[in-house]
């Protein structure tokens, strides 16, 4: 194979981490500040999805659906938080997992419900469905490279929210000490509803951006929740650079192993988060423990 | 297990009281002994294990749907007895499969079971209900084995094994003049029987596989394979996806600017009921299958018609396998006139059916595997369109079968 | 005397257990087969969540590699040996449990989670793709095992019933088995490390050690359920690895009560039966499964079986309110 393969290789690596990194910081986000382990974050994905397809649909725009999706996943994202997470901020993690877990069941069934089991697909916007020639016989969509830009327009705002706004420090605060950010007169409850709400929207939005390029269709938060996880506890739970770091370090085994190694594709992942656990339990960018 | 627990009424129980009713009331009887039985109304049970929930949903629904419009066409009615459905989500859990299957068999003690979609499920379906359990229809897993190494005169397939989708499409790739081809396909146990099936005919009909991508099954992520495939720059690639992974395979296909230089070619599924999900990138997609939306026989088109009516959704492959499957139940029950006890002459009627199916004509192998045509379609303005027969009366060989 | 009371309930369960076949049909046999197997499975869990504190989400995989081992080393044989295939099935779970449990009891919550989870999706990825053993098609197996005294099968497990009993009495010996240890020395470590780990790291003790001998423990526990699974249905494939699995088995263990052991036999019969009639009623039953399960862990954490102590302390009470209700009647008429 020549350079120009694997040059197109590592764009197609870049270009998947990019959009694990979107799904993954949600997750993440959750995990480091607010402590809660979410299994459902894949339905959440799913959920974006379906709202993209279905709200395309009604408006013939896909920038409309997201326009009005967007709320609809930050509002799930509030319900669920306040009638469901908010009573398990100091439980053990074990009960986080199971009623994440059967979120997922219940949202599954949500779908199946109000979507159905076809398979759907959402069209590209006009404006971005031109593609170029990459080699003389491949040609890359503009829309994936739209998604790899929005997914670098939405790492930078976090952190620039996170590292430098008022918002962002009582949310740092509250995850280290909850106690003495109450004391201080902020409301934790209402800033980690937000909190959690936002990590929604972000797996939401991760969905959306992805439909036109994804199929949307049943089970397919799963797919993508797993890895998440994979991503964010190689980068070490609630920070977001680790996670930008895990998702490209997914994106570049899972592309060229793909390639290289194919039969061992998906192992190959799995070993890697072993690996590197092993060397730092913590993550790359987490706190000890 | 007992003949009596699983039969509802054995063979004895009837002919004892079939003889006495019939003595009792005379000629009329004859025809309809089974009603004698037990009572006026000795139903037939037709346990359903198909996936209602999840990937697979869809294929349920409009299997059942078309089995059901067919008994409804003959007034519910199999044999002169009526039918009770028993009728359970397998969810197309391999892990529940053999439990869902004993609950149909042990517990609802049904006549006839039918399902079910996916191929795993089927196997341990199959190897529940293979010997003396009830005669089994399946009306779409592919696997090979359920009509080889896991035959037996009980298990029936009104479908097509995974052979079928793959042997038919070397031939036809080397007709339309594409000696080097990559063999794309989800790798799993489907997948891998028609890939192998694909090769066994493409080679010696002088192709040769450039390369065999096998791509983990169920991801969709096919954006480093594309990649691959590019640079290989082969003539055409024959690919086995379906559901959710071929509209995406299709999409990503033509989003990458392939579809000028290399053709796409693909197991019947590739395009399948997916026009609408798929759009512009299906256009000039070539596919093989039994069955084609747009097939013209009077059969097809009164079918298609029938389904559009009672179900307000458009027939595909799938509805046309359940539809079958009533048919050969149907065939089987009346040749007994109703009497399940009669098991031998019922299972012969049903391998020697001649069906004129929507798909055209059907007939069984000795494993009891369909052999029928195989058609190479193309897309044309959304529908899959006949370009021509691929395979005639296409049989499969039955590997590992001894019946 | 108290140690009677409690263990009362107890003995008249197995009690009914055990003249479950005479009156059960077939099916119910057979289902009650099935329970049995998860119990053992969420029996074993329980060990690791509920007395040594680790939340494992990959227990699945022990038990797909008992069944594997089975199904990989007896597929083509014309007779399996029980004395044979037990161990070995045993050996295997055992030894994939060694190797997760070293690299992952070095890390702690989130992350133990997480890795566990990680480790059983490589197993289940490896016996999904590797074209060696099956596949996603699995592996069927024709054959019973059976136990040979001179040329006599003296347990046809061929018939439902003996494979009941069979394990029936897996259940019951791994129930007393892990009561024993857990009253052992050891289990006491490995209570103590589950309330405060750096304190019996303090006291001298290695913690990890303890704590994987508890991850093998209960690995080749679920490997016997796998094994079980295996031998029952006769078929074994990589679903039983997925992580959901590992997740209906935590939901099992919580369900019932965790750290009971018997709790998991409860929750094994709650949630095996409701996914078998709850499709009856509606198509969309799993809404309703994951509607008990956030019920229950939002109101009910201890279990289903914490229920039981709660409703006899009740009855407790309401016998001594109207006991000091009659003393003052009494008392009353005395006066």
């Amino acid at each position: 194979m020549e350079l120009s393969f694997y040059l197109v290789q590592l764009l197609n690596a870049v270009q998947y981490g990019f959009l694990l990194f979107l799904v993954a910081s949600g997750l993440t986000l959750l995990f480091g500040i607010m402590g809660i382990i979410n299994l459902a974050h894949g339905s959440f994905y799913m959920l974006g999805s379906y709202l993209a397809y279905w709200l395309t649909g009604v408006t013939g725009n896909l920038w409309l659906g997201i326009l009005l999706g967007l709320p609809i996943t930050l509002m799930v994202g509030y319900l669920v938080e306040r009638f469901a997470i908010s009573f398990l901020y100091k439980r053990d993690h074990l009960y986080q997992v199971l009623l994440t877990f059967a979120l997922i069941l219940i949202f599954n069934e949500l779908q199946q419900i109000l979507w159905g089991s076809d398979v759907h697909s959402v069209a590209i916007p006009s404006l971005l469905a031109g593609s170029f020639q990459l080699t003389e016989n491949q040609s890359y969509p503009v829309y994936r490279l739209f998604i790899s830009a929005a997914c670098i327009a939405i790492a930078c705002g976090m952190y620039w929210v996170i590292q430098k706004t008022r918002l962002g420090m009582t949310i740092r605060a509250g995850a280290s000490n909850r106690e003495m950010v109450q004391a201080l007169g902020i409301n934790v409850n209402r800033l980690f509803a937000f909190v959690f709400s936002l990590g929604v929207a972000l797996a939401g939005f991760a969905g959306m951006l992805a439909a036109p390029v994804d199929s949307v269709y049943p089970g397919m938060g799963e797919n993508v929740l797993i890895i998440s996880f994979v991503v964010v506890v190689i980068g070490g739970t609630g920070s977001i650079k680790g996670a930008f770091v895990g998702a490209m370090l997914i994106g570049l085994v899972s592309t060229f192993g793909k390639v290289l190694v194919p039969e061992m594709a998906s192992v190959m992942v799995y070993a890697l988060m072993a690996v590197i656990l092993l060397w730092r339990p913590q993550g790359l960018f987490g706190r000890a423990a | 297990m007992s003949d009596k627990n699983w039969q509802g009424i054995t063979r004895r129980d009837f002919v004892i009281k079939g003889t006495v009713a019939t003595a009792g009331l005379a000629a009329a009887s004859v025809l309809v002994p089974a009603q004698f039985a037990i009572g006026a109304q000795a139903k037939v049970k037709v346990g359903i294990l198909l996936p209602y929930t999840g990937t697979y949903a869809k294929l349920g629904t409009n299997i059942r749907d078309a089995m059901m419009l067919r008994f409804a066409e003959d007034g519910n009615m199999l044999g002169g007895r009526p039918i009770e459905f028993v009728d359970i989500d397998s969810e197309a859990k391999p892990a529940k499969a053999q439990q869902l299957t004993n609950k149909l068999i042990k517990k609802e003690n049904v006549d006839f079971l039918v399902g079910p979609v996916h191929s795993v499920v089927g196997m341990a379906m199959v190897k529940t209900a293979r010997g003396d359990g009830p005669i089994t229809v399946i009306p779409n897993a592919g696997a090979n084995q359920l009509t080889g190494v896991l035959c037996a005169p009980n298990i029936f397939r009104t479908s097509f094994s995974s052979y079928q989708m793959g042997y038919p499409g070397g031939p036809a790739m080397v007709e339309d003049g594409h000696k080097r081809v990559v063999l794309m396909y989800w790798n799993y146990g489907f997948g891998k029987q028609v890939a192998a099936a694909f090769k066994e005919s493409f080679l010696p009909a002088g192709g040769t596989i450039v390369k065999e991508i096998p791509t983990p099954f169920p991801k969709v992520d096919f954006q480093a394979y594309l990649t691959e495939l590019a640079a290989l720059k082969p003539d055409a690639v024959y690919t086995f996806y379906a559901g959710g992974g071929a509209v995406k395979f299709v999409k990503d296909f033509a989003a990458a600017g392939l579809k000028d230089s290399i053709k796409l070619y693909g197991a019947g599924f590739l395009t399948e009921g997916l026009g609408a999900a798929q759009g512009d990138a299906a256009e000039g997609v070539r596919t093989i299958l039994h069955y084609a939306d747009t097939l013209d026989n009077p059969a097809n088109q009164r079918f298609r018609k029938a389904f559009k009516k009672t179900t307000g959704t458009n027939a595909d492959v799938y509805a046309v396998q359940g539809y079958d499957a009533g048919e050969l139940i149907l065939r089987g029950m009346n040749a007994v006139k109703g009497d399940t006890g009669a098991r031998a002459e019922m299972i012969h009627a049903m391998e020697t059916a001649e069906i004129d199916s929507p798909r055209g004509k059907l007939r069984f192998s000795k494993s009891h595997n369909p052999i029928h045509d195989v058609y190479l379609r193309e897309v044309v303005k959304g529908e899959n369109r006949v370009v021509r027969v691929a395979a005639k009366a296409q049989d499969d060989p039955a590997e590992g079968c001894s019946m | 005397m108290s140690t009677l009371t409690r263990s009362l309930p107890l003995l008249a369960a197995l009690l009914a257990l055990v003249l479950f076949p005479l009156f059960g049909s077939s099916f119910y046999v057979g289902l009650v087969t099935r329970i049995i197997i998860i119990a053992i499975f969420a029996m074993s869990l329980d060990l690791l969540i509920g007395y040594t504190g680790l939340v494992s989400f990959g227990h699945a995989a022990f038990f797909g590699i008992g069944g594997y081992a089975l199904a990989i080393a007896f597929q083509d044989a014309s007779v399996i040996h029980l004395w044979q295939a037990l161990p070995l099935s045993l050996f295997a779970a055992a030894l994939a449990a060694l190797v997760v449990g070293w690299v992952s009891i070095r890390t702690s919550g989130i992350y133990f989670i997480m890795i566990t989870l990680a480790l059983s999706q490589m197993f289940f990825y490896y016996f999904f793709e590797s074209p060696r053993y099956g596949g996603d098609d699995g592996i069927f197996l024709f054959l019973k095992p059976v136990l040979m005294v001179g040329s006599e099968d003296i347990l046809n497990l061929d018939h439902e019933n003996n494979f009941y009993y069979f394990a029936l009495s897996c259940l019951v010996l791994g129930y007393l088995f892990l009561v024993m240890i857990l009253q052992a020395p050891f289990g006491k470590v490995i209570k103590a490390i589950k309330v405060n780990e750096h304190r019996v790291r303090a006291l001298g003790y290695s913690t990890n050690g303890y704590k994987l001998v508890s991850f093998v423990i209960a690995g080749t526990l679920a490997g016997l359920a796998g094994f079980l699974e295996g031998a029952h249905t006769g078929y074994i494939n990589p679903a039983y690895m997925s992580w959901h699995e590992s997740g209906v088995c935590i939901a099992i263990v919580i369900l019932g009560g965790v750290g009971t052991l018997y709790g998991p036999i409860v929750g094994a019969f709650i949630i095996v039966l409701l996914q078998n009639f709850l499709p009856e009623f509606t198509e969309h039953w799993q809404l309703l499964l994951g509607g008990i399960v956030i019920a229950v862990v939002l109101f009910l954490p201890r279990g289903a079986t914490s229920l039981l102590p709660r409703i006899r302390s009740l009855i407790r009470m309401e016998k001594s309110i109207s006991l000091s209700q009659e003393e003052k009647a009494k008392g009353d008429a005395d006066g």
